[in-house]
């Protein structure tokens, strides 16, 4: 038998919501059964070696085979949810009969790290539990990392949940052609693959703003701009992917774009149901 | 006597940690912790209440549909629309929380429970022709076999070929989940997080294509349901029968019900809904639900004790996590001053008791295939069993539904900000009995609060030093070897519980845990 190189990878929860992992599950092709079992690409085999969702060990063993895995180094971290910097506010495991901080468990495990994917919005840039006031003081890994002076590189996969192509496309670029260049992310850390154009510059409903027709009400056709579309100001290729094995998206079922990839979600966004205030900015192709 | 420490606890949602107590073999005492504390009523003040659909999605990715329900139900109160969503729109917000509460059990049962009964190892031995098995056979024989290793190890009992059917549908119930939230996206634009359901009804309108597809998805999966989960659930409950009378609980059941059968009735207390509101104890008498009898208490959570004892519509959330004699983020809701269990086993067993003739034959001839009462429901496998009679139950209402649709006719209805305003969502979400309260001043979210059903059930001690239905369940449980707690593991995950945990088994003797007393 051909020999199959192992990808250890380490998926942190922190303060999140496990959107993002249920996501993954919904990956099409491949399946998320391809991704536990089968070679994600000829001759290379991704390892989950801990996943508090999918695994079946708990308790010691669980954490253990975590250890083991941050002892052997050389291994992918996959962080979900944004980071505590108050560590009463979120643990996992013990050591030694003390709580561990998820805080902590992030700075020891990407130290030994390959990369890390800050997988959803909240890992990517504080999300959720980050919009005001932040009661549990909640951080992006992007910016836990550098609070410990941790240089392992960070890549944002954001999305709230983030399409699993994102992801299964981030992670099957690293298997074959290694870890991003600088020339493949935009200026927030996301691949330009995924995020390179505005949910505009795609939007089906275009022609609608174009000839400024506008929905009046919620559930009508027409472009969504004036109730609170931020389609026009987020960068995410939801118009030419489609969501959920191409079934729907937010624009297309009139629900429309919460920007919900963007920094500063939900903030920046919010009220949601209210029109931008600024124009929607061309972004040079 | 040994000491045994488990932490933490996978297969779960979120972050929740249970220490239990052992002495000769039998959990003495249990305490249940949630361990994250995000605040997202704290998130919700001031902002503009629509908005509150969107963020309370967030609570949870599991079961975002659920709170989009409660919130769009609440909001609707709160506007004064709440008998004015049109048919449409009600009957769109069925399908889509019907088609997430099938993908969510599916998930439960398969790919959550399922690892603490079928041993995946056994396929090394396979020597068929299904697809699925042959590539799990090469994957243990490339010898990396996380994430199904580590694991407990000691009481896989089921027969080797239903063991491998299992294993085999283990991964093919990853399809059938995945469809169910393709079915749902089709009228709810993206899961997880839907966008469609809104205050004033949905955004996506019905179209006959739509329909169409959304129903051969439901027919597919009503096969799955009939076919393989529900047979699957029964050939677990036949090998491991002592689990009928393992994990009773606490004995009180409390569902707000689900999916809205009336459009012009605005008290949620008196609406028509397929699964029935009320609670029921072990006589098994439906009590009608009366809401001012439920309280939040705080004595053991993390939060200012001034706070304890209040109804939701006065909730207040002030974290204080240095206090000393808590050991939880979780409040505990109580009715009536005592414990209540939430989840499918309550609104089936409020359904069933209501006379239902539907989920009363579902049950009856369950029951009868063990030659047990209604009283086995109580316990692991009934928990089990009624959240796969009720999947059943959802789906095959669901047909009905989708023709009931009306294409060309409206989905949703305009409203007007209220200046000020209270509201009240009450659904069972695929957990159980969730609450979303909201008060509006000056048209902002002025308080909003939310209890959700793993606060339920997963809730500490109560100001009456009363456990919650999680820590009793535990409670008087015979552990067989105490290296492999499987029991433990199988009682938290019967309840499905929304919080990852980290479970603590000690002997009375073993390690100081501060304030923690063994009665």
């Amino acid at each position: 038998m051909a020999k199959t190189d192992e990808y250890p990878v380490i998926w942190l929860q922190g303060a999140g919501c496990s959107g993002c992992s249920v996501s993954v599950l919904n990956t099409e092709s491949p399946t998320i059964k391809n991704l536990l079992i089968d070679e994600v690409i000829p001759g290379k085999h991704i390892s989950l070696k801990f996943h508090p969702t999918v695994m079946a060990g708990q308790g010691e063993a669980a954490i253990e085979a975590m250890e083991e895995t941050h002892r052997k180094g050389g291994y992918l971290v996959v962080v979900e949810g944004a980071i505590s910097k108050d560590s009463a506010y979120g643990a996992i495991g013990e050591e030694d009969g003390k709580p561990v901080s998820i805080f902590n468990r992030l700075a020891s495990l990407a130290e030994k790290a390959i990369a890390v994917i800050a997988l959803g919005t909240c890992a990517s840039f504080g999300g959720i539990p980050a919009g005001s006031p932040n009661p549990s003081q909640c951080l992006s890994v992007s910016q836990a990392l550098k609070s410990k002076n941790i240089t392992t590189p960070v890549i944002n996969v954001p999305g709230c949940a983030p399409h699993p192509d994102w992801f299964v496309g981030t992670v099957a670029s690293i298997l074959l052609l290694g870890l991003p260049k600088p020339e493949d992310l935009d200026d927030v850390g996301r691949p330009k693959a995924f995020y390179g154009k505005l949910i505009h510059e795609n939007c089906p409903r275009r022609a609608y703003y174009d000839e400024k027709k506008f929905a009046k009400k919620l559930s009508e056709p027409g472009c969504l701009y004036e109730l609170g579309c931020k389609g026009p100001v987020t960068y995410a290729d939801c118009p030419l992917r489609l969501w959920n094995g191409g079934a729907n998206w937010c624009v297309q079922s009139g629900g429309m774009c919460i920007g919900c990839v963007e920094p500063g979600f939900p903030d920046i966004v919010s009220p949601i149901y209210e029109k931008m205030i600024a124009e929607p900015a061309e972004k040079e192709v | 006597m040994g000491r045994i420490v488990i932490d933490p606890i996978t297969r779960i949602e979120g972050h929740l940690k249970i220490e239990a107590v052992v002495e000769n073999g039998v959990v003495k005492d249990a305490r249940s912790s949630g361990t994250l504390f995000r605040g997202i009523e704290l998130i919700l003040r001031g902002r503009d209440p629509r908005d509150a659909q969107r963020i309370t999605q967030r609570i949870c990715g599991v079961c975002p549909t659920s709170h989009s329900t409660a919130a769009t139900l609440n909001l609707d109160s709160a506007f004064g629309i709440a008998n004015k969503i049109p048919d449409n729109g009600r009957i769109l917000r069925n399908l889509i929380l019907g088609a997430a509460h099938i993908a969510d059990h599916i998930l439960h049962f398969y790919h959550l429970a399922a690892l603490d009964y079928v041993d995946v190892a056994k396929v090394a031995n396979y020597e068929g022709n299904n697809l699925a098995l042959k590539s799990i056979k090469s994957f243990i024989e490339r010898g990396e076999l996380a994430p199904f290793v580590p694991r407990y190890e000691g009481d896989y009992r089921l027969p080797e070929d239903v063991n491998l059917q299992a294993v085999a549908h283990y991964a093919e119930a990853f399809n059938m989940r995945r469809k169910a939230q393709e079915m749902l996206s089709i009228f709810g634009g993206k899961m997880p997080h839907n966008m469609t359901i809104v205050p004033g009804g949905v955004t996506e309108v019905p179209t006959v294509d739509k329909i169409a597809s959304f129903l051969w998805r439901l027919n597919e999966l009503r096969d799955f349901i009939d076919s393989v989960y529900i047979p699957d659930v029964l050939a677990v409950a036949g090998v491991y029968r002592d689990y009928f009378e393992i994990g009773q609980g606490c004995g009180n059941l409390l569902s707000y019900g689900s999916y809205e059968l009336d459009g012009k009735e605005a008290d949620l207390t008196k609406r028509a809904r397929l699964f029935k509101q009320g609670v029921v104890s072990a006589d098994l008498k439906l009590e009608k639900l009366d809401l001012t009898k439920i309280t939040e208490e705080v004595k053991h959570s993390w939060y200012a004790d001034g706070t304890s004892g209040r109804k939701p519509t006065e909730g207040k959330t002030e974290p204080q996590p240095a206090k000393e004699a808590a050991y939880s983020w979780v409040k505990s809701p109580r009715y009536d001053g005592k414990v209540y269990e939430v989840g499918p086993l309550a609104r089936m067993v409020a359904t069933y008791v209501s006379g239902n003739p539907m989920v009363k034959s579902l049950v009856d001839s369950t029951l009868a295939k063990f030659n047990a009462s209604p009283a086995a429901l109580f316990s692991v496998l009934g928990r089990h069993a009624a959240r796969a009679l009720g999947t059943k139950y959802i789906a095959d209402s669901m047909p009905a539904w989708l023709l009931e649709l009306k294409p060309g006719e409206p989905v949703y209805v305009e409203y007007e900000l209220p200046e000020e305003a209270h509201g009240m969502g009450l659904v069972d979400a695929a957990r159980g009995a969730l609450g979303h309260w909201i008060e509006i001043k000056d048209r902002k979210i002025a308080n909003y609060q939310c209890v959700v059903p793993s606060t339920w059930n997963a809730s500490p001690r109560d100001d009456k030093g009363q456990p919650g239905p999680i820590e009793q369940a535990i409670m008087g449980t015979r552990i067989k070897d105490e290296a492999n707690p499987v029991e433990i593991v199988r009682i938290v995950r019967s309840f499905d519980p929304c919080l990852a945990c980290a479970i603590h088994l000690i002997t009375p003797k073993g390690r100081s845990l501060g304030e923690f007393r063994v009665s």
